[in-house]
């Protein structure tokens, strides 16, 4: 049998700069071919900006790649993949086309770029080709049916059979794991190993469950705040215990003066509640009135699923969700507001703002019964004069309240999507990554927004992946882990380490 | 320099509708000094585009929700042949009719409320297939012919019913002009100062944010069918009273007008969305060149030529602004 000649890719003082932010600062980085290797990291840390640098989608870093000891340059997705470098996203449904087969899909890069002059496609020769590639990677799917039509698993490995069938030499697979159950994970890790060692496939693997990456991969890289923290073997010496240390990031303002309030009798109390598809799953918690309550979890643990959930967003299939002891019927969310809840969402410029209106009419988007009279005449003097005192109370930097959302900073888009509930009478207030793209001193200003609600008396779900704030400001946090709550914590008893830990499946 | 030149294309963008209106009133003005600039004629303009217009306004309320309907031709078919068979062939009288033949005609907007908002099928989509069902619905019921006073019926038996003379009042001026005004104003002050406008824009603006921030989407898109359906309705039954009778398909050449309408209204004052006062305008400036170039002796066949062609310089207006 000939000897298999492994690859060597080596990342060499790789940096790159955003707008404002160093994302990475002179990371070296090295993977063989045949090898599962692993890359973690806190969010924000780098992972995605350094994978998305080898898959040529961010071309302005500076540094040296080499493959095989040849300097490379990799300035476009397609320099990457000529180079034999794959990446499967998360989203997998931006890689597919719904509307074709299988077999056009994973065979989409010899249809589109290796046709030459010819102007018939050989639809027999596809199939036979796309039909060899999952043979070989053994999965059972028919490359007749229409990508529409698969699970998100199976289209997972529509993409991996895709990056085969293009004899790719190094594979990214950028938290394959989250959306898939527990067998499915089985598969994939079976597929991954098979890739690694009979084609000889060098496979980066990304992902938040420390316990998957002991499980399947040869060594580890982690990295924090842009940097290479560590680069190890997993052997039996290393626990995981060891890499959240490692991977423990930046603290954000330890010296945030959290003001304590006195936290009253229960206002919010679910029990068991499950979200149809499974996102989230007999979740029971309870939140006072005055208190802070945080949801802590990676991103995909189930936390903007169990806001949604609550807030009739996402359909519940399952529980109950009780206010002030009241049975409350959340249907949509219509109900939901008008039986005393309130949700600033995670996506803002999707979910949370009107881009093309002006920041008065945001504002009091959720509020515009307050300034109509009896015949649904909105009083827009009242309704401007309203939005100007919010503007002020938030500090929203907007040169009038006339101004249209979309021209305004993202700090300051945010502040007006949680602006806009200020005058609502919630019970309850969710806030799900409420700091997300948003710079300190604006992180300063909302976490002041949400002490002046509790010294209201309000309850407040806080969601955030920045385990630092919700230390900051919680008073007692859950953990999230798929879609469960995995722990209830004390957060004065409680450490960023301790969240870490168990949202990342310890127990 | 730079951002003088920028805010004249704004100025322009903002006010360009207008600015044609003035500059096609001066010029025809100036070629038929004797004609053009009369009261008669101008009131021969807004009574040929106040069936238009009122269509349009429906068509406005639809794209508010950033939906579409496609079905307002149809709707006015079928009022207008509803209208007409309740006075023939039944004798009714004027009130009743109207008002009856109004709410009838509203289950186009019940069909289509429903396929949009439940089934979820395209909005374009829907009225679409809603189109052709009343099209054939409204023939169907009418025998496959016009609907006429003295018209014969399958038996052979001449029918008596009249038209109510009240109700030929509806088509003429200044009764058309009026009830197109009143309209308008009614739907503009209902867009911009009520709640319910508030909350149609919203919906249309980002339906995610709207349905987060508390707002009852599929109320409000139901809603938004409901008033274009009626509008639709209202100008098929000005084609009844102004016609004499029901015709063929009378409301489905009103359609593409009353859609261009609504676009060239966007840009009208900068308001970059679908707008009453907008969509009067704009029907407004392509009734008063589609007069004067008839006046001018143009051909009918090539009007549609120009129309075509305000159209898209309207649009390429409303976009190009936006892109920026």
């Amino acid at each position: 049998m000939e000897e298999i000649k492994r690859i060597k890719l080596k990342m060499q003082d790789i940096s790159i700069e955003f707008p404002g932010v160093k994302a990475l600062s002179n990371v070296d980085f090295e993977i063989e071919s045949g090898r599962i290797h692993a890359l973690i990291g806190a969010n924000g840390a780098g992972k995605s900006t350094l994978m998305k640098v080898l898959a040529g989608a961010n071309t302005h870093y500076t540094g040296e790649i080499f493959i095989d000891g040849e300097l490379v340059e990799i300035r476009s997705p397609k320099e990457a993949k000529n180079k034999g470098i794959e990446i499967v996203y998360q989203e997998v449904d931006t890689a597919l086309i719904p509307y074709l087969s299988v077999a056009e899909n994973i065979m989409l890069n010899s249809i589109v770029n290796k046709m030459g002059k010819k102007q018939m496609v050989n639809w027999k020769e596809v199939k036979r080709s796309a039909e060899a590639i999952l043979k070989k990677l053994n999965m059972k799917i028919d490359v007749n049916t229409l990508v529409s039509n698969l699970s998100l698993a199976e289209k997972q490995m529509v993409l991996i059979a895709r990056a085969v069938a293009l004899e790719c030499r190094f594979l990214i697979l950028d938290e394959p794991t989250a959306p898939l159950s527990n067998t499915e994970t089985k598969e994939l890790f079976r597929i991954v190993r098979d890739l690694a060692q009979n084609e000889n496939v060098g496979i980066i693997f990304i992902s938040h469950r420390l316990h998957e990456l002991f499980e399947i991969c040869e060594s580890i890289t982690v990295m924090k705040d842009g940097t290479v923290v560590a680069n190890m073997d997993i052997d039996e010496n290393l626990t995981p215990n060891q890499i959240v240390e490692l991977m423990l990031g930046r603290r954000f303002d330890d010296t945030y003066p959290k003001k304590q309030f006195e936290i009253g009798e229960v206002v919010l109390e679910v029990k068991g509640l499950s979200e149809k598809d499974g996102a989230v799953k007999n979740v029971t918690f309870d939140v006072r009135k005055g208190e802070i309550v945080g949801l802590a979890g990676l991103v995909g643990a189930g936390k903007t699923e169990l806001c949604k959930t609550l807030f009739g967003a996402m359909k519940q299939s399952g529980g109950e969700i009780k206010l002030n002891g009241k049975l409350l019927k959340i249907t949509n969310p219509y109900t939901a507001v008008k039986q005393g809840l309130a949700l600033v969402p995670e996506e803002r410029r999707k979910e949370g703002i009107l881009v093309e209106d002006p920041v008065y009419a945001n504002l009091s988007a959720t509020s515009l019964k307050k300034y109509t009279n009896k015949f649904s005449f909105v009083n827009k003097k009242l309704e401007k004069q309203a939005a100007r005192d919010i503007i002020k109370d938030l500090g929203i930097k907007t040169p009038s309240e006339d101004q249209l959302v979309k021209l305004l900073s993202g700090g300051n888009q945010q502040k007006v999507a949680v602006g806009k509930w200020l005058v609502s009478d919630a019970e309850v207030y969710i806030f799900d990554e409420p700091t997300k793209g948003v710079d300190v001193g604006a992180k300063r200003d909302i976490f002041e927004l949400i002490e002046r609600l509790v010294e209201m008396g309000k309850g407040v779900i806080y969601a955030s992946c920045e385990f630092s704030e919700i230390l900051a400001i919680a008073d007692k946090t859950y953990v999230m882990y798929d879609g469960e709550i995995a722990k209830e914590l004390k957060v004065s008893e409680t450490n960023e380490q301790e969240l870490l830990y168990y949202s990342t499946g310890g127990h | 320099m730079e951002s003088k030149k920028l805010s004249l294309i704004d100025f322009l963008s903002k006010w360009g509708t207008v600015l044609t209106i003035a500059f096609l009133i001066i010029l025809f003005s100036v070629m038929m000094p004797a004609t053009f600039l009369t009261m008669s004629n101008l009131t021969t303009i807004l009574r040929s585009i106040s069936i238009v217009t009122v269509i349009a306004i429906g068509v406005t309320i639809s794209l508010t929700v950033n939906g579409f309907d496609l079905s307002v031709g149809s709707t006015a078919t079928f009022a207008d042949a509803l209208v007409m068979t309740m006075f023939i062939w039944y004798g009714m009288p004027a009130f009743t009719s109207v008002a009856l033949a109004l709410v009838v005609a509203l289950t186009v907007a019940a069909i289509n409320a429903f396929l949009i908002v439940k089934l979820k099928v395209p909005d374009m989509l829907a009225t679409l297939a809603s189109m052709f069902i009343f099209q054939g619905v409204a023939m169907t019921y009418s025998g496959g012919g016009s609907v006429s006073q003295n018209m014969a019926r399958l038996d052979g038996t001449i029918t008596t019913g009249k038209v109510p003379a009240i109700f030929s009042k509806i088509g003429e001026a200044p009764w058309i002009i009026i009830i197109m005004l009143v309209v308008v104003i009614a739907v503009h002050i209902f867009l911009t100062y009520s709640k319910h406008g508030r909350y149609l824009y919203a919906v249309g603006g980002n339906l995610e944010a709207a349905r987060l921030s508390g707002i009852p989407v599929n109320r409000y898109r139901t809603l938004a069918y409901f008033l274009s359906t009626l509008f639709a309705a209202l100008g098929g039954i000005m084609v009844a009273s102004r016609v004499g009778s029901a015709q063929i398909n009378a409301g489905a050449g009103y359609l593409m007008p009353a859609v261009a309408a609504a676009y060239i209204g966007f840009s009208f004052a900068g308001a970059g969305k679908a707008n009453a006062v907008g969509t009067l305008v704009g029907a407004l400036l392509v009734g008063i060149l589609e007069n004067g170039l008839v006046m001018l002796s143009v051909p009918y066949y090539s009007l549609d030529i120009v129309k075509g062609v305000v159209l898209a310089v309207a649009l390429a207006s409303t976009y190009f602004r936006k892109k920026n």
